[in-house]
């Protein structure tokens, strides 16, 4: 779709702002609605954006299959260690509370440190799927 | 440490599997899941001696929510038994699996193999530790998504298809448990499925009228929902269809583990539900569901036993048999009664043993012969002895000639249907095991009576590699039939536990 001149600009001016609007979403989501999951897929879709109207191999340069994949371990790792951080801390698996000197702030942290995991692993599998898919396409 | 046991069990191998993902490198990645399969296994083993002596089983409230807000991870002896066959299992057919998958599974694909076999790991263990409902179906979810991409490994490109048949059924299956989870929780507001037992005995005003929960419609579709999504994970006759295909096209350690535990977890599903969360009383007396279950159990024995004798592959003739044998445990539970339920989940935790271990003989003899057609078994008696002998005694415990596991199982619902005075069935289930005779007999008679083909250089036996994995199941299935203290000893109790109003 390199050819379409419209569609490449208005999509470059697009994908900062759906980039963007990922982490407010991911970030913000401990005050309004959001949250990992979603975060994971807006920011994503920026990325599927882009391989649509550049090409997949523009794309791969942009985000290389082997670090998607490694970022789907990372994200679930990052919601397991703060799980497993509570433990240590003397509190239950995934109990926050323990995590800061005050119960409040403790909340707070992990919420956002958990969420961070889910927003990781879910944007990596999003990318991966549409490259599994769309990689597909082209080898046949 | 020992308060943190339920989580433990199910975050190590969580851990694990995205190491794997990281690790990249296949002797890495399959030494840690090996370290991680059998430190589960270690684990369960601790956990169920906990639970016995524990009078209501152990709980844990993740996040330090307490129950029935948060989610609450319970652990009685039916969990404990069944997460020590789980892990058990996956243990012993990992270690079957380094040498097993080298020719089944491209060497690049080994990592992401150890990977999706620990997630699948995770995903049955947390369905028998979880007491919260919703967390039930996301671990459903995991161990069903994992156990996709785990048959879809196969080296023949019908193990594609198998698994994409197995994605749609289990889909549906999983959705349907969805559904009935929600129309559950719109009655009930909880999702504690002990909460949830006591708030579906009381009494609400529905249109000006005071009615018990257990009584509403919506209720009574849910149970409808949720007995037909579970029929379908646990592949009970009619809706067994998915299973052939999957096990037979599936790599063979896959199959093994699989076979072992997959369908076990859904009865076990089953049996929580029935009993714990609808209670006996609704289940048996307000409805006809044993009437039902009963019928289908019975009629699943015969039809999946009588296509076994047909098979010509092997492997699909043992998932065949797989199916009759899900039919005798639902024949235990729909008795409701002691003795019925502890033959139940007796024969569930002996069939897992026979079955892995006949299903990793299996994939010793696909390592050797490279085929599981009846054809290409001729004389193989003589060359691999070892291999076909822990096949012979597997299929004995099948068949369920004492000394073996399969014996103690039978005996144990024969006497249940004894004791409800319904000889007739008790006739069915011994016809039943000559069906079993005759299908392994085809088997033997190939195999032993048979002169071996003139290849150069002759058929080997088994590496040890694979020998000692298939022998430990198969030695285990005639330790557990002539020692019965563990198997029948817990499985009575989860059955007195389960009769017991309480969960």
């Amino acid at each position: 779709m390199n050819h379409y001149a419209i569609l490449r600009i208005v999509t470059k001016l697009l994908i900062p702002y759906i980039l963007l609007f990922g982490l407010y979403v991911q970030f913000h989501g401990d005050f309004g609605p959001g949250g990992g999951f979603q975060a994971g897929v807006i920011f994503a879709a920026g990325i599927i954006l882009y391989g649509l109207v550049f090409g997949i191999g523009a794309a791969r340069r942009v985000a290389p299959a082997s670090i998607v994949e490694r970022l789907i371990a990372v994200g679930l790792l990052i919601y397991a260690a703060t799980g497993i951080a509570g433990m240590l801390k003397g509190g239950n698996f995934l109990e926050y509370g323990v995590l800061a000197h005050d119960a409040g702030h403790g909340q707070h942290w992990g919420i956002l440190i958990v969420e961070l995991g889910v927003g990781i692993t879910v944007a990596a599998v999003m990318i991966t799927i549409f490259f599994a898919f769309a990689g597909r396409e082209r080898t046949e | 440490m020992q308060q943190h046991l339920p989580i433990l069990l199910i975050i190590t191998p969580l851990v694990a599997a995205p190491l794997c993902l990281l690790l990249r490198q296949r002797i890495a990645a399959l030494a840690l899941a090996l370290a991680v399969c059998w430190s589960t296994f270690a684990m369960a083993l601790w956990l169920l001696e906990i639970a016995r002596n524990t009078p209501g089983g152990i709980t844990y409230q993740l996040g330090g929510w307490a129950a029935p807000w948060g989610i609450e991870y319970h652990v009685d002896t039916l969990a404990g038994l069944m997460l020590v066959l789980i892990s058990g299992i996956a243990a012993i057919a990992l270690s079957f699996a380094p040498r097993s998958i080298q020719d089944e599974i491209p060497a690049g694909q080994h990592y992401l193999f150890a990977t999706e076999y620990l997630l699948c790991l995770t995903g049955l263990l947390g369905i028998c530790v979880t007491g919260d409902l919703f967390n039930l179906f996301v671990f459903l979810e995991i161990s069903s998504l994992s156990a996709y991409a785990l048959i879809s490994l196969g080296r023949s490109r019908r193990a594609l298809t198998a698994a994409f048949q197995y994605l749609v059924m289990g889909t549906i299956g999983a959705t349907f448990i969805l559904i009935a989870i929600g129309l559950m929780y719109m009655m009930t507001g909880t999702l504690n499925m002990a909460d949830m037992a006591e708030r579906l005995k009381r009494t609400i005003e529905l249109r000006e009228q005071t009615v018990v929960v257990h009584q509403t419609r919506t209720i009574l579709v849910a149970f409808a929902f949720l007995s037909v999504g579970i029929s379908i994970k646990m592949a009970l006759f009619p809706l067994h269809l998915w299973l052939p295909n999957a096990y037979a096209y599936a790599p063979s350690v896959v199959t093994g583990f699989l076979a072992a535990t997959a369908t076990k977890v859904s009865v076990y599903m089953l049996l929580r539900f029935v009993f714990t969360v609808f209670g006996v009383q609704f289940s048996f007396q307000t409805l006809p569901f044993d009437v039902g279950l009963m019928a289908l159990a019975l009629i699943g024995i015969f039809a999946a036993s009588t296509t076994a004798i047909f098979q010509t592959n092997i492997k699909r003739m043992l998932a065949y048999s797989s199916v009759a044998q899900v039919g005798y445990m639902a024949l235990g539970i729909s008795f409701a009664s002691e003795n019925g339920l502890t033959g139940g989940i007796v024969h569930m935790f002996n069939h897992a043993l026979i079955k892995g271990g006949m299903f990793l003989a299996m994939g010793c003899l696909v390592f050797r012969l490279g085929s599981v057609e009846l054809t290409d078994l001729r004389g193989v008696g003589r060359r691999m002895p070892l291999t076909m002998f822990a096949w012979v005694l597997g299929g004995l415990g099948l068949i369920g000639v004492p000394v073996t596991a399969g014996f103690i199982s039978k005996w144990y619902l024969i006497s249940a249907v004894l004791e409800r005075g319904w000889w007739p069935i008790a006739v069915l289930m011994l016809l039943s095991s000559l069906l079993a005779v005759i299908y392994i007999w085809r088997v033997v008679e190939v195999a032993y009576f048979q002169e071996p083909p003139e290849t150069d250089p002759p058929v080997q036996e088994a590496p040890l590699a694979l020998l000692i994995p298939t022998g430990l199941l198969i030695g285990a299935n005639i330790v557990f039939g002539l020692w019965t203290t563990l198997s029948v000893g817990a499985a009575g109790e989860a059955a007195r536990q389960l009769l017991g109003a309480s969960p």
